[in-house]
């Protein structure tokens, strides 16, 4: 599904410039669902990033489900993460003034889908996640746990390819995290492919590969017996 | 993407961001306000200025004699110069290009009654086309007309006052009043807006007034309005040759600046042509002023809206918003709180206007402000244009923000 090949990536600061992934070679197969750990600022969000086309690669080559992603502008960009990826991030990034069923027809919206099919599909979405009841919602009405719920149901309503997920569990406590943890597991049985950054070792252990990262090369990379959340 | 749901999705941001929606909303509401007030003001200090100027008519040439002061062609220095009939018939004929109406004008007064009641009133022996110089308005009845002239009547046009003063309220029309030792049939009263001494005047046919005068043909003073389509450059054309062929007709040094005198509202008008343009570029810098305000206003909204959703245009980006959706949604939000509230701000504008009327006319010279429709729109176009301008710059910006960016810290 996915497959990275000496991927290299800086950060200019200035007249510096700062060298955090430094020739990474890494490939996910379909259904796969991996945890990438590391310390703080090891680059575990800037590969995260660089996977889901948020940002650009200095060096080497990505392909997605075969096809290989180079020369992005941004609209190229926008259209490929519509598309292929699903996100969701340790602040849930909801938009504040929507309710929650708008928040999750967004993507749907820019797709072109029509309204009556956005709101139905995704009322589908957020039935899945246990937050039909909640649809109406603003997120700021919700807790924790509903709102990253809210946020996966968001990600997952384009069916995407691949579900990218950055310290999805940071801002919650171990009980929500563990929940949340379940709903993603549950996501992941269904077929789908998941990238989860953590720094948690308890979250990583719930995942079937585990990807450790270390001064911007990948420093052990294996299996994982998956531990069930719940 | 001009779509219905995209309307949709900027109905529901303007809903749910009300107080966002209402400043940039009321920002340009106000600037098209203060631009249509301020501009209706400057129309109204001129329909002012110009009041002042409507009582006479604006194309009239008032011809008076004296006496010359230099010696010419064996004449003496101090010779009386008078008009007659004979100079208002070759005046006529010969500028007849120029000339609307021409009419004597014979100034006297005298003492005029009606059974118990009499005055002393001014009295102006005059031609039918005098009505038309001094913007008389019938009242009732008639002014004086061709037949008058020619048959000598003993019909006269007496002022509204006039009318007061010996009738007591009782119609005068058709009534006959004593003057002279004659006596003279009313057959019309007319006010005029020159004031009260204005209305307590007699008009009487000339050649009548010249009969009783010891079958004089002098004239007096000679009243002529030319035709405005001959504009200023031919108004002074006009006068300057009529000068030239009087004082050759009457045998007056051309370098004598007594003996005729010419008044014309042309040379008047061109003063007050000049006032009024005056008037108008302050008016047009004001309002031009107000828009440049008004644009600078919505650009610093505009900068201000687009930091506020960076985020959110953030979180749209990552889900999928190509930089081309992001600026149509923020200009055409735009756009749409601009049009509904520029129009909004024009129509209060524009009733506060009507509302003034002619309330500030007596301390601040300000009557009947107004502002053309078309100026009004043009005005609400042109900062709908500009916001549009100043609001695609940082559109544009917050297009080119990388989703990480906009979504980091949080
Ligand atoms: N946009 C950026 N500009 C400059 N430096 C950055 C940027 N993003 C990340 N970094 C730096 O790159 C390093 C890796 O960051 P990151 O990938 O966020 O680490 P992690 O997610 O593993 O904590 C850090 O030192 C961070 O400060
Ligand atoms: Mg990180």
């Amino acid at each position: 599904m996915i497959q990275i090949k000496d991927l290299h990536k800086s950060y200019k600061m200035g007249s510096n410039s700062l060298h955090v992934l430094k020739g990474i070679n890494f490939n996910v197969k379909e259904g796969e669902l991996v945890a990438i750990m590391g310390s703080s600022g090891s680059g575990k969000s800037t590969l995260l990033n660089i996977l889901g086309m948020l940002d650009l690669l200095d060096k080497g080559t990505y392909d997605l489900d075969g096809v290989p992603i180079k020369n992005l502008d941004e609209t190229k960009a926008a259209n490929y993460r519509n598309k292929f990826l699903g996100f969701v991030f340790q602040s849930f990034n909801l938009i504040n003034y929507k309710t929650a069923l708008e928040n999750v027809t967004l993507p749907l919206y820019y797709q072109g889908v029509n309204r009556k099919e956005r709101e139905a599909t995704a009322l589908e979405y957020l039935d899945q996640v246990g937050l039909k009841e909640w649809a109406t919602h603003l997120p700021s009405e919700l807790s924790g746990g509903q709102k990253q719920r809210v946020a996966i149901a968001r990600a997952m309503v384009t069916q995407p390819k691949v579900l990218l997920a950055d310290e999805l569990t940071g801002a919650l406590d171990s009980n929500t995290s563990k929940e949340v943890m379940t709903l993603i597991q549950e996501i992941n049985q269904n077929g789908k492919t998941i990238l989860i950054v953590t720094h948690e070792e308890d979250i990583a252990k719930m995942c079937t590969r585990i990807v450790r990262l270390k001064d911007g090369i990948i420093m052990e990379d294996k299996k994982n017996k998956m531990i069930k959340a719940i | 993407m001009f779509s219905r749901d995209r309307w949709l999705e900027i109905f529901e941001t303007i809903r749910k961001n009300k107080l966002r929606t209402f400043l940039s909303g009321f920002t340009v509401a106000l600037g098209i306000l203060i631009f249509v007030v301020l501009f209706g003001f400057g129309n109204g200090l001129r329909n002012t200025f110009e009041n002042f100027f409507e009582d006479d008519a604006k194309n009239t040439m008032w011809l008076r004699s004296g006496r010359t002061s230099k010696p010419y062609m064996g004449y003496e220095a101090n010779r009386l110069i008078e008009f007659d009939n004979d100079d208002l018939k070759e005046i006529s004929s010969r500028f007849e290009f120029y000339i609307e109406g021409i009419t004597p004008r014979i100034s006297f007064s005298g003492n005029v009654g009606y059974k118990l009641e009499s005055n002393n009133y001014s009295i102006r022996g005059v031609g039918p086309s005098h009505q038309k110089n001094e913007m008389t308005i019938m009242m009732k009845g008639r002014y004086i007309n061709g037949l008058d002239i020619d048959n000598k009547e003993r019909n006269v046009v007496i002022g509204r006052l006039v009318e007061q003063d010996l009738f007591k309220g009782e119609d005068g029309i058709g009534k006959f009043i004593s003057g002279g030792g004659r006596s003279w049939k009313v057959v019309g009263v007319f006010q005029d807006d020159g004031g009260d001494n204005e209305e307590r005047i007699i008009y009487a046919p000339y050649t009548t007034i010249q009969l009783i005068q010891k079958s004089t043909d002098k004239v007096g003073q000679i009243i002529i309005s030319y035709k405005p389509e001959i504009g200023y450059g031919g108004a002074v054309a006009f006068e300057n040759q009529l000068r030239k062929y009087i004082k050759q007709r009457k045998f007056i040094d051309p370098r004598d600046s007594r003996g005729i005198f010419i008044r014309s509202a042309a040379s008047e008008l061109k003063e007050n042509d000049q006032f009024a343009s005056v008037l108008q570029y302050i008016i047009s810098f004001v309002g031009i002023g107000t828009l440049l305000a008004g644009i600078i206003g919505i650009s610093n909204i505009m900068v201000f809206v687009v930091k506020e959703r960076t985020k959110e245009l953030g979180i749209r980006k990552a889900i999928g918003a190509t930089p081309k959706s992001i600026i149509g949604m923020i200009l055409q939000e735009a756009i749409f709180i601009t049009t509904i509230s520029g129009y909004i701000g024009l129509f209060i504008g524009i009733a506060f206007l009507n509302f003034i009327g002619d309330k500030l006319e007596e301390q601040y010279f300000i009557t009947d402000p107004f502002i053309d429709l078309s100026t009004g729109i043009l005005a609400t176009v042109i900062l709908i244009v500009f916001g549009a301008f100043a609001g695609y710059l940082p559109a544009q910006r917050a297009a080119r923000i990388k989703p990480i960016e906009a979504l980091r810290d949080s």
